[in-house]
């Protein structure tokens, strides 16, 4: 059968991994690359680096240990590939095919694409046709304004004129692969997921989508493949803040007999 | 012999990983489409990701077929296809258009019929182990590998058919016919039963 996934998003601020609240709040949490061996060693099923980073300005601040700075998302990219043997969506900033393909040349089996896409909706397509549409996510984030859920852009920041699930259908439409959809309003709020926008989302299109915002206790996850029809759950927070997150998360899903993979422990190299 | 595994390089994105993963089991890894890589490696990976006839028109002109032909079939190297890899060993595929495969195991490529269920594929599924082959040794009961595609490889004898995954439809997610070997998901992206699946590879 089938598998459901559980995607971890791990957060980059100029280099530095970084917890989110609401969109505008961040704690720093450490650096990438230890962050990524944990979440490959709790055989996480997949994961999602999104560079939020606003100043293009990269600095691990890590001169006092062997390891070098690294101050380019490329080579950021190129190492935490080497230490994930799974999959690997690179996200933020990309404005160009250039863009796309120098992060799959380092390794990044995926790439997702938010305002790129607003802007110019035939970058889809480009995108798709050029490396294929199983490697293009469109991110959307989605904010509930006066009953509908409102796509925003900018970071969150810029109402635009579509509704979550109407965006989805037109990024389908213009060749994404998979979707990933955010809800502003559970950011960092550990409440649950947004269970009707993620149902709103599912239902419209027959691409995979990723549901993500709010997670805040394993049931939240389960909740999630009882309500929606949504093929893969990712969060940050939760799985950044508990040791062996993403291994216990596995654990309660699949204890409670739903379908993932049997929790594992991956020894990584 | 030492092995030495040829990853054959034909501009498809994700050599690197299969390199990644490959490099924490041997040695000898190389990335090539050099004829003399070819003739010494032991063991021979041809990667894919992408379309059908992208692929093929790109190994077309990139790869030394004949000599990987003469060190498959003459020499009997053992030959692992990944994904895409796996698919253009067909005769035929029918993503954007017909396309002419390698051939050199019977059957075609057509889109898999998912039902109501997302497609492409994308994520961990179940193998079926359907017949005991060298790759297949050393597993647990019916293992998960990380798939993603839409498309899917009809393999016309049975006996080729190894392992099988069901989505939606049965279809055909590892072959083998004497040391050539296919897989439909990504190894190099399967963590542990991904690296047992490439050990396995690299012992025959």
């Amino acid at each position: 059968m089938k598998k459901k996934r559980l995607i971890p998003i791990v957060l980059l601020r100029n280099g530095w991994v970084v917890q989110s609240k609401g969109f505008h709040e961040y704690k720093n949490l450490g650096n990438p690359f230890m962050s990524v061996k944990r979440l490959s060693e709790w055989a996480s099923d997949e994961l999602i680096y999104l560079d939020i980073t606003r100043d293009g300005e990269y600095d691990l601040r890590r001169d006092d240990l062997r390891d070098p700075n690294r101050h380019d998302i490329l080579e950021i990219i190129e190492d935490v590939s080497k230490m994930a043997c799974m999959p690997i969506t690179f996200g933020g900033r990309i404005r160009t095919i250039q863009d796309i393909e120098k992060r799959l040349f380092r390794g990044a089996d995926k790439i997702s694409i938010n305002t790129q896409a607003l802007r110019e909706p035939s970058f889809i397509t480009n995108a798709a046709k050029e490396f294929g549409a199983q490697c293009i996510v469109v991110s959307i984030d989605a904010k509930l304004e006066n009953g509908k859920y409102i796509v925003m852009a900018e970071g969150g920041k810029v109402p635009t004129k579509y509704e979550a699930s109407e965006w989805a259908k037109i990024v389908e439409n213009y060749g994404a692969g998979e979707i990933l959809i955010n809800s502003i309003d559970r950011d960092g709020k550990k409440s649950g997921f947004e269970i009707p926008l993620l149902c709103s989302v599912a239902d419209a299109v027959h691409i995979p989508v990723i549901g993500c915002g709010g997670a805040g206790a394993w049931e939240h996850f389960g909740e999630v493949f009882d309500e929606t029809r949504v093929d893969a759950v990712a969060a940050a927070n939760i799985f950044q803040h508990v040791d062996q997150s993403v291994h216990l998360a596995k654990k309660y899903l699949y204890d409670h007999n739903y379908p993932v993979r049997p929790p594992e422990f991956f020894e990584v190299s | 012999m030492t092995t030495n595994v040829c990853i054959l390089d034909y501009g498809s994105g994700n050599v690197r990983s299969v390199y990644n993963m490959m490099s924490q089991i041997v040695s000898q890894v190389t990335i090539s489409n050099a004829a003399q890589d070819v003739r010494s490696a032991t063991h021979l990976i041809l990667p894919g990701v992408g379309a059908f006839g992208a692929s093929m028109e790109k190994i077309q002109k990139k790869l030394p077929l004949k000599v990987l032909k003469e060190e498959i079939f003459t020499k009997k190297k053992p030959f692992l296809g990944i994904c895409v890899g796996m698919q253009v060993l067909a005769e035929t595929g029918h993503e954007f258009g017909e396309h002419k495969g390698l051939g050199w195991i019977e059957g075609t490529v057509r889109k898999l019929n998912s039902g109501n269920l997302p497609l492409p594929h994308m994520g961990w599924n179940e193998v079926t182990i359907q017949k005991q082959s060298p790759i297949l040794k050393r597993f647990p009961h019916n293992p998960d590998f990380y798939f993603v595609h839409s498309y899917v490889f009809e393999v016309k004898h049975d006996k080729d058919i190894v392992g099988t995954t069901l989505y939606h439809e049965n279809f055909c997610s590892v072959l083998f016919r004497g040391n050539i070997f296919g897989v439909q998901f990504h190894p190099e992206k399967s963590q542990k039963v991904g690296k047992i699946l490439l050990e396995n590879f690299i012992h025959i």
